[in-house]
């Protein structure tokens, strides 16, 4: 007999005599009862009070003008090199020469991480990619990495830009994953972030860039002419 | 069911952990009590995380609502443990990830060496796992010439140090941050002293970016394993959780058999409780759902994924009913930051893996009562664990049975593994004679009456009781006698 079968074996063997079925979880009745209907724009504003509060910065901007302020933003940051998917929606709308232009080198990221695994280590200043939508409660961006987006590029380089779309932001968790039926299909390696990574392991103080990026930017964009 | 295992023969880090006798743990807290600077840094960090986590829940009701749903959650996928965990594997391996199952350290520490072996692995890089400190992982790939490099940052420290951790979610919770300077300044080479908080975290990153850079396996533990879609959810802030299930070109995880739910939607209740309750953050930095290996079209992530489920006594905990509320627990440490007792001695003084309230009712299962038996008398049954744990385990209610368990007379079928351990004739004999006569008013009377006449004869010295307290002397006039002359 193998372990497993012996584990298995002891669990139903020793099964108590605990009155079955044990009901169900009701989750509907704990989040139905908080559903706050809210608007778009004060998703957005509980997002972006929530992620800020970790230390997060959040530009909102219209959808057009985004690879615009990513490049200034670029600039501002002194990024000499910007690694991304460039077969995104959104890596498709970057321009290599409005970046070259404020000094910042776009690098679409090509091959398997251990070709470029040196650079991306010690040579990539940040990296770029889209969300896959937000939770209001909380300020946390969802991230579903893919082939052309991979993985590393939200976690290894010193600086994150994000790009979120307003109309994307969830109100909880829980919600995001039931409209969306995650459950259905997940991807490899799914993230929710929260702020640029961090540590409280030395006498509770709290200090940012642990073993992630230093720096978390999440460019939002909207539809409805709300950007500041 | 599984003895405890030795791990003497490759003690290099710290002291062992599976053998504290019952005397050494006495010692232990006697040192911890009449020691001032851990009485004030515990202090200290348990208020802190009390005030943060109280912030967390600002509306009442809403934490009743979720504690009952994170309750109602976790007892029903232990009603169906043996079901879900074939249904996580089938579903794991389906998605491309090797399962393995293990019924003790020694063979969770075998299966994954076997993988080091294979891969020719020389560094392992591992994110915060309790469950590898509970087998003793470090010490057993030290002992087979393989690295095993702490990367959460508080257990970087303390593996610096040669110590263990003293809390479940914050390892490094007993050193000051001058003498993490100077463990740094002594230790990693090149570095000078500083007690620069932010210093140090760059220290520690510069470090372990490296060896992301270079191990060929990365450990991780698990959360939250969900059965329906066959993932792994790793709650963590620094990000090493994430370089570890990520970089290296082998990713290990490994839990204990409890940790599995049903459905995706109910890690979302759990996840929220948990960080709320552990640290008092409304959410994590991250949180990790990892569903298989890289895919032929990915360009990054590990090439193997493995978990391992580990029973070590946890089966045993599940065959009674009561005790079997043990496994509900989330590992968020509330029930450490809350206790009077754990905030008093720190958690090196109980000598387990786990400390607090949740290492009372979780060791004995593991290690066994025999060296086990003082732990659940390490309370005053205050009820501030019960009261705090975010899945209403009812923590004193599991004391008081533990040390039922441990002093009872040995019995032919033992629930636990070395019941009666604590038992003591002499002991067991005086309390049924004090029932027997409590019970019998008549024969109460009569004892009342003899005491309060003797009360002179009451020794100074009452064994244990006079240890740190004044001794017991019966008062002159019995209560009954009181009464009557008022009346
Ligand atoms: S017993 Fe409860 S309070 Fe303690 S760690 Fe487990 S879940 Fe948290």
């Amino acid at each position: 007999m193998s372990a497993r079968d012996r584990i298995l074996a002891k669990l139903r063997a020793n099964a108590p005599q605990i009155p079955l079925p044990v009901p169900t979880p009701q989750l509907d009745a704990h989040y139905a009862a908080r559903d706050r209907q809210e608007s778009t724009l004060d998703r957005l504003a509980r997002f972006r009070t929530g992620i800020e509060s970790f230390h997060a910065d959040v530009h909102v901007t219209l959808e057009e003008s985004w690879p615009e302020l990513l490049a200034r933003l670029c600039a501002e940051k002194g990024v000499s090199s910007l690694l991304y998917g460039a077969a995104t929606p959104a890596g498709q709308r970057l321009d290599a020469a409005a970046f070259a232009a404020n000094g910042t080198a776009l690098r679409p990221w090509a091959g398997q991480v251990e070709d470029i695994k040196a650079d991306l280590f010690h040579k990539v200043d940040a990296g770029f990619t889209q969300a896959r939508g937000a939770i209001a409660e909380t300020g946390t961006l969802i991230l579903w990495p893919s082939p052309a987006e991979p993985r590393t590029l939200s976690l290894v380089p010193p600086i994150h830009f994000v790009l979120l779309d307003a109309a994307t932001i969830h109100p909880t968790f829980f919600d995001a994953l039931r409209a969306e039926n995650w459950a259905g299909g997940l991807p490899t390696n799914a993230l929710l972030v929260s702020g640029p990574s961090k540590t409280a392991d030395i006498q509770q103080t709290l200090a940012y860039g642990a073993h992630g990026p230093k720096e978390l930017i999440v460019l939002v964009t909207t539809r409805e002419g709300a950007a500041q | 069911m599984n003895a405890p295992t030795p791990h003497t023969a490759h003690a290099t880090r710290g002291k062992p952990i599976a053998f504290v006798s019952a005397e050494a743990l006495r010692e232990r807290v006697h040192e911890a009590i009449n020691d001032d600077h851990l009485r004030s840094s515990f202090r200290g960090a348990m208020d802190f995380l009390m005030a943060k986590r109280a912030a967390q829940f600002p509306d009442e009701s809403e934490l009743v609502s979720l504690r009952s749903l994170s309750e109602a959650i976790r007892q029903y996928s232990l009603s169906k443990l043996p079901d879900l965990l074939e249904q996580l594997e089938a579903n794991l391996t389906r998605n491309g990830v090797h399962v393995h199952w293990a019924e003790t350290p020694d063979e969770a520490n075998a299966i994954m060496l076997d993988i080091a072996r294979r891969h020719q692995a020389k560094l392992i890089v591992k994110g915060k796992s309790m469950v590898s400190e509970e087998i003793e992982f470090n010490h057993a790939m030290e002992a087979a010439g393989i690295g095993a490099l702490e990367s959460d940052m508080g257990e970087y420290i303390v593996q610096l140090a040669g110590e263990k951790p003293s809390h479940i979610i914050m390892p490094a919770i007993h050193k000051t941050k001058e003498q993490i300077a100077r463990l740094f300044a002594e230790k990693v080479p090149g570095v000078d002293y500083t007690d620069n908080v932010d210093a140090l975290i760059q220290i520690g990153r510069q470090v372990l970016r490296e060896k992301f850079e270079q191990a060929e396996i990365g450990l991780s533990g698990v959360n939250f394993a969900v059965a329906e879609t066959g993932t792994l959810c790793l709650v963590e802030n620094e990000g090493n959780g994430r370089m570890c299930t990520t970089v290296p070109k082998v990713h290990i995880a490994i839990t204990g058999i409890e940790k599995v739910v049903e459905k995706l939607e109910h890690v979302a209740p759990l996840y929220s409780i948990l960080t709320r309750s552990a640290t008092g953050q409304a959410v994590s930095t991250y949180f990790n759902l990892i569903s298989g290996p890289r895919k032929a079209d990915e360009k990054d992530g590990p090439q193997e994924v493995h978990l391992v489920l580990l029973d070590n006594g946890r089966s045993q905990a599940y065959a009674d009913e009561q005790l079997r509320k043990t496994l509900q627990c989330i590992r968020c440490g509330a029930c450490m930051n809350h206790c009077p007792v754990y905030t008093r001695i720190g958690g090196h003084a109980y000598g387990t893996t786990y400390p607090g309230p949740i290492g009372k009712i979780v060791s004995p299962h593991m290690m066994g009562l025999e060296q086990t038996h003082l732990l659940p008398t390490l309370s005053t049954l205050c009820g501030a664990c019960g009261e705090v744990c975010p899945v209403k385990i009812p923590i004193p209610e599991l004391l008081v049975r533990l040390r039922g368990e441990a002093q009872s007379a040995p019995h032919p079928h033992p629930a636990m593994v070395g019941q009666g351990a604590g038992y003591r004739p002499l002991v067991s004999f005086v309390w049924r004679l004090w029932a027997r006569i409590y019970a019998q008013p008549g024969a109460y009377r009569a004892f009342t009456w003899l005491a309060s006449r003797f009360r002179a004869l009451t020794p100074s010295r009452q064994s244990g009781w006079t240890v740190a307290r004044t001794p017991l002397k019966p008062a002159p006039k019995r209560l009954r006698d009181m009464v009557r002359e008022r009346v």
